[in-house]
This record gives structure tokens, sequence and C-alpha cells, in this order.
């Protein structure tokens, strides 16, 4: 009976993993990128200043509600966000529901602006790092409601799949020292498991915090149930469990408080560089209200403090703990830990890390499905499977020839002529058009071949990068090293030692082609059947 | 009807439905609906039990019912790939499905 429910769970891990493999690792890839989003939003726009983050945060406020002035009158809300970390390197206002009418320039926005001047920065138009990111989540060209149940799905197939896999897997940290190269399946089972229980804790983390971000959406019976339905009762439900005020608009004007004395109080409390935004209610009504945050970045609980004030005369009205309850804690931990927002430099390269090792395990699952199959269909000698011999060629263009696609989203970006209106648009879609032909090349060239060359053409499109950068902007690797300058630099030296590792793989792929066919040509016997049973259940 | 179907095997719709209905493609195809709609309908059912039974405040006690409806559903699905036949499989499912039904239909009802 144990051997049995084994057995079933092994069953269940093969096809949960196969099935929205490909989905999982294309969200494994552009997250994993996220982690280093605004370094990227750097590098894509190298017109723009190094980040803003000494710039005292009464000045921001001031700038920026004499910009929101002119830009949004009559708003229902206007924020400031201040530049106080790698999160947000410049000072950002944004505003809902001006009025248009009464000279607002839009009834939504959200702009970037220069700390010293207010100026908008003049840069590139890109979608940079952020929109990369925002593809592991948003699958891009997919409506919100197609793309929200899809990676819903898949993050609930991946954690079946993490979880039948602890199951199935029986000696978890005997053979997490085992790795036997030059094995075959062996060889792959071997990597598959590694990469997975090295980054276990990361996996299950990123899977489970993952369906949180939408838990509410995903499941809508628990709100209908216990708050009944219609917008007011998501409201109601709103209001009780992430406690937000509601303020109505009265209509009647009033000038709008000094926020001076505010940001005194917020940093004589939190000290400098915490506070992160200037929340503003209803600008210039009787019933104006001031929102002072804390930095949601301070530590794995994803959100701060908050000082709320009366936006008229300005006296403190309440506080709000950054945790209300222990539920809502574990809630905004998880989302916390997820984002990694609160991330120092060598925190946030493990994030990276864990990322590749997440992309490993779903990419050497992925190759071990067709290897395992393969060895069955030579064993059975009745010719292989048509599905089997699809997905085997696929395989090199779905992913290393997604690696290179990432890659060519940023050669789109310097290549694009800046006056281009739909650069970035075409960002986008030149990096989906390259994994759409990389794949076209895939199917039509035998898998053994074809994997050392989707390597190789990826190695080339990351190494050139920085070699693009020097003759793209001026902000190459001999400008940004000697200046400290490490958003950009490292991105440099980053996208480098990517491009040195899918060599390395590319190279070790070749090598162990030609020792095969060295073998095949001396053993002219035909190869017995290999010892079954135990290999096939790990 | 297992006699009838060794001596003539193929034959009548009702010797192939017979057939049809042992196949481990229907057996799967069974369990993968039990576990995908009938595990998201016990995961979202769990989290109604807790979010009535915890004797917490109704925001705090909504999410903890949220929060653990990914771990319920989980729980669900391994389950039915465990179980030894689909039709056992169905039967967990819809029984912890009725009792959580249950258990918070009694509980509305005490505390109204």
């Amino acid at each position: 009976m144990k051997e049995g429910f084994r057995q079933s769970m092994a069953w269940l891990h093969t096809w949960a993993g196969l099935i929205l493999g490909w989905v999982l690792f294309f969200m494994f890839v552009t997250g994993t990128a996220g982690y280093f989003d605004t370094e990227i939003d750097r590098w894509m726009q190298p017109e723009l200043p190094v980040a803003q983050h000494d710039t005292p945060a009464v000045d921001v406020a001031a700038m920026g509600v004499s910009l929101l002035r002119e830009e949004a009158p009559g708003a229902a809300r206007w924020v400031i966000a201040m530049p106080i970390d790698r999160n947000d390197p410049y000072p950002r206002r944004f505003w809902q529901g001006a009025d248009t009418e009464s000279g607002a320039i839009a009834a939504n926005g959200n702009e970037r602006f220069d700390a010293s001047s207010g100026e908008p920065f003049s840069a590139r138009a890109t979608g940079g790092g952020q929109h990369l990111y925002r593809m592991h989540w948003r699958l891009h060209y997919l409506p919100r409601s197609l793309s929200d149940w899809l990676i819903g799905l898949a993050t609930m197939f991946m954690l079946v799949a993490i979880t039948s896999g602890i199951i199935i897997h029986k000696k978890i940290f005997k053979d997490f020292f085992t790795f036997r190269p030059g094995k075959g399946q062996r060889s792959w089972l071997d990597a598959h498991n590694v990469l997975s229980v090295l980054a276990l804790p990361f996996h299950v983390m990123i899977t489970y915090s993952g369906l949180i971000f939408m838990a509410f959406a995903y499941m809508p019976l628990v709100i209908a149930a216990t708050y009944g339905t219609g917008p007011e009762a998501r409201q109601t439900m709103i209001q009780e469990v992430f406690s937000l005020p509601v303020v109505e608009r009265s209509g009647e004007p009033a000038s709008l408080t000094a926020l001076g004395p505010l940001i005194d109080t917020a940093e004589e409390r939190w000290g400098p560089g915490v506070l992160r935004h200037v929340d503003i209610h209803h600008p210039g009504d009787r019933n104006a209200y001031i929102i002072l945050r804390a930095s949601h970045a301070q530590g794995p609980v994803r959100s701060g403090e908050e000082l709320h004030f009366d936006g008229v005369s300005g006296e403190l009205i309440d506080t709000i703990p950054a945790i209300t309850s222990a539920p809502n804690a574990a809630w905004t931990v998880l989302l916390g830990l997820h984002e990694g927002l609160f991330a120092g430099p060598v925190l946030r390269w493990l994030y990276f890390l864990s990322g590749i090792l997440g992309t490993g395990m779903v990419g050497t699952g992925l190759v071990l499905w067709t290897v395992k199959r393969r060895q069955q269909a030579e064993r059975r000698a009745s010719g292989s499977h048509r599905g089997l011999v699809l997905v085997e060629r696929l395989n090199p263009g779905m992913v290393a020839g997604l690696l290179t696609a990432v890659a060519a989203y940023f050669w789109a970006n310097r290549l694009l002529p800046v006056e281009f209106a739909q650069r970035e648009a075409w960002e986008v879609h030149s990096m989906f058009l390259t994994w759409f032909m990389l794949l076209i090349l895939s199917v039509a060239r035998p898998p053994a071949r074809s994997w050392p060359e989707q390597f190789a053409l990826a190695a080339v499109a990351f190494a050139l990068l920085p070699v693009l950068n020097l003759f793209t902007s001026d902000r190459h690797l001999g400008r940004s090293l000697p200046a400290g300058d490490w958003p950009l630099a490292g991105f440099d030296l980053t996208v480098l030692g990517l491009g040195l590792v899918c060599a390395w793989v590319s190279y070790r792929l070749v090598v162990r082609q030609r020792s095969k066919l060295k073998h095949r040509r001396n053993v002219t016997t035909p190869t017995p059947g290999r010892a079954s049973g135990a290999e096939s259940s790990s | 009807m297992t006699d009838m179907l060794q001596e003539q095997p193929g034959v009548g719709i009702g010797a192939r439905l017979c057939r049809a209905w042992h196949s481990p493609a229907l057996g799967i195809a069974s369990r993968v609906i039990a576990a995908i709609v009938g595990g998201f309908a016990l995961a979202n059912l769990g989290a109604i039990l807790l979010a009535v039974l915890l004797p917490m405040a109704r925001g705090e006690a909504v999410v903890t019912g949220v929060l653990a409806s990914f771990a319920i559903y989980t729980a669900a699905v391994i389950w039915v790939f465990a179980a030894r036949s689909a039709v056992r499989a169905w039967l967990g499912i819809l029984g912890a499905a009725a009792i959580c039904a249950l258990v918070t239909w009694l509980l509305i009802g005490a505390l109204q």
C-alpha cells in the first residue's frame, strides 16, 4: 500500500509537472528577472541619472504637491512616492479621479519626476524591467480574466507537483548529495532532485504566496458566504480585512494643510528615509485626509505603519500599525517574501539564484519527462510516440529559446529607434517573435543538435549585451565600473555571466554528443535493455 | 454481467459501456475532475468553515480561511490520486465537502 501510494504520487508528479511545465518555465524565467526589475529599468533607460535617494522627503513632497496642483486639480487622490530605496530610484507622483474639465491633464496619471527640478525625465520609452517582471503573472498577450486563471491553475499544479515530489522522494537528504553525471536519465533525475531540494523552501514559499496574491479572486465563495455578494459586500470586506478608511468628499472647498509638520512628525517617529507615501485623499476639500505610510520594505512584512491626519487642520487622527492581526501578518509576510522588496544586495542575489534554481528545476523536469519516455520507447522498440517526438523537439526552443528571447527584449530596447512611436510594444513583440522563430527552428532540427545550438544562441545573445551597451550608450562598463554605478555595471556583468553559463552548457552538450557517437561506433551490437523498474520510481 | 463479458468480449452496447466503465482512461478522467473541480469546491467550503468557525473578528477569520484554502486544495488533490479507486476518491471528496457544508450550516444557524 505504501509503495502504491508513492507510485500514484510519481504519476501525479509527472503529469502535473508536464502539463503546465512550459507555462511555469515562462513564469520562473520572467519572475526571476523581476528580482532585478529596477536595475533592468535603469539599463533600459541609460539616459536616466543615478538614483535620487538623498533628497529630503519634505522637498520631494512639496515638489510633488505643486506639480499635482497643476496637473490634477479636483482629484480624488494624490500620492507622492519617495525615492527611499532600490525599489523606487526616483520620486513619483500618481493621481486618481482628477477633473479634466477644471484643467487636469488626465483623470488618472503616474509620472516620475526629477527630485531637484521637478521636470519629467527625458529617456527613451520602454517597458523596462517592470514589463518583463509583470509578464510572469500577466502573460502579456492574454486578457486579464484568462491569465489570472491560467497562472492560478499553473501555480496550483506546481504546488501539487512540489508536494507529490516531496512524497515520492523517500531519501530526500541522501539524494541531495547524489549526482551521477553522464548516466542519461539517472543524471537528469539527480540534477532535477538537487535543483528542487536545494531551494525547496524557496519553491514552496514562492508557489504558495503566488496564490495568495489573488486568493480572494480564486476563492470567491468565501467572500460570498461570509459577506454576501455585490459591490457593497466587497467594500465592507476590503475595509475589514485591509482596514482602509472611507472618506467621502464634502464638496466644500478648504485649503490643504502644510505637509512639512506632518512629515516632521513621521520622521521623528520612524527616522529619515522610511516615509514612503504621502497619500492625500480629496485634496482641497473640507474632508481632505492624509495618510503617511512607512516603507513596506523594512522587513518581510509587506506593510508599513500608517499615520492618518486631518487634511485641513493637520491633526493626527489615527495610527495604524503595520500588523493588525496574526492572520493579517501571515498574509502580508507571504506577499513580502514573494516580492522580496526588503532584500538587500546579498539576499537579493540569493533570491535571484533561487529563481534560477527553480528555472532549472522546471527545465530539467521537462527534459526528464522526454528522456524517460524515450528510453521506454526504445525498450519497446516499437518506434517513437508522436507526442513524445513533438515534446522532444519543442523543449530546446521552449527552454533555451526563451532565454534568447529575453535577451532579444534587451536588444530591441537598444536597436529600435528612439523616436519610433511604438517601441515599447515592439520590445515585447521582438521578444515573442524571437521565441516563436526559435521554436520553429527547434522543431525543424533533431533535438541532439537543437539543444547545443539553442544554448549557443542564448550565450551569444546574452554575452554580447555589454558590447551592445558600449555602442549604444555612454554608460558602458568602462564608465559604470569606475563610477561605482552598480545597477548598470551589475546588469552588464550579470548578462555576461549568464552568457558564459549558456556557452558552458552548449559546450558540455556538444562534448557529450561526440562521446555518445564514438561510443555507438565502438559498440556495434544493439544496447541491451537497461535496468528497469527501480529507475522508474525515484 | 462479467460472465457475459468474458464469453463475448466487445459485443453489445452494454458490454462496451461496461468495459469503458472499467477502463483506466475513464478512471483517470474521473479523478482529474474530482481533483480539479471537487478539490476546488472542497477548498472553498473548507475556507468558509474556518471563516465561520474560528473565534476571531470576521475579517481575520476570512483571511485565515483563504490562507488555508490552498493547502486544503493540495491535500484534496493528493487524496484523489492516492485513493485506491476513482469511486473512493469521489466519496472522500464529497464526504468531506458535505461535512464542511453541514457544520457551516449548523454554525450559521446557531449564531443567528
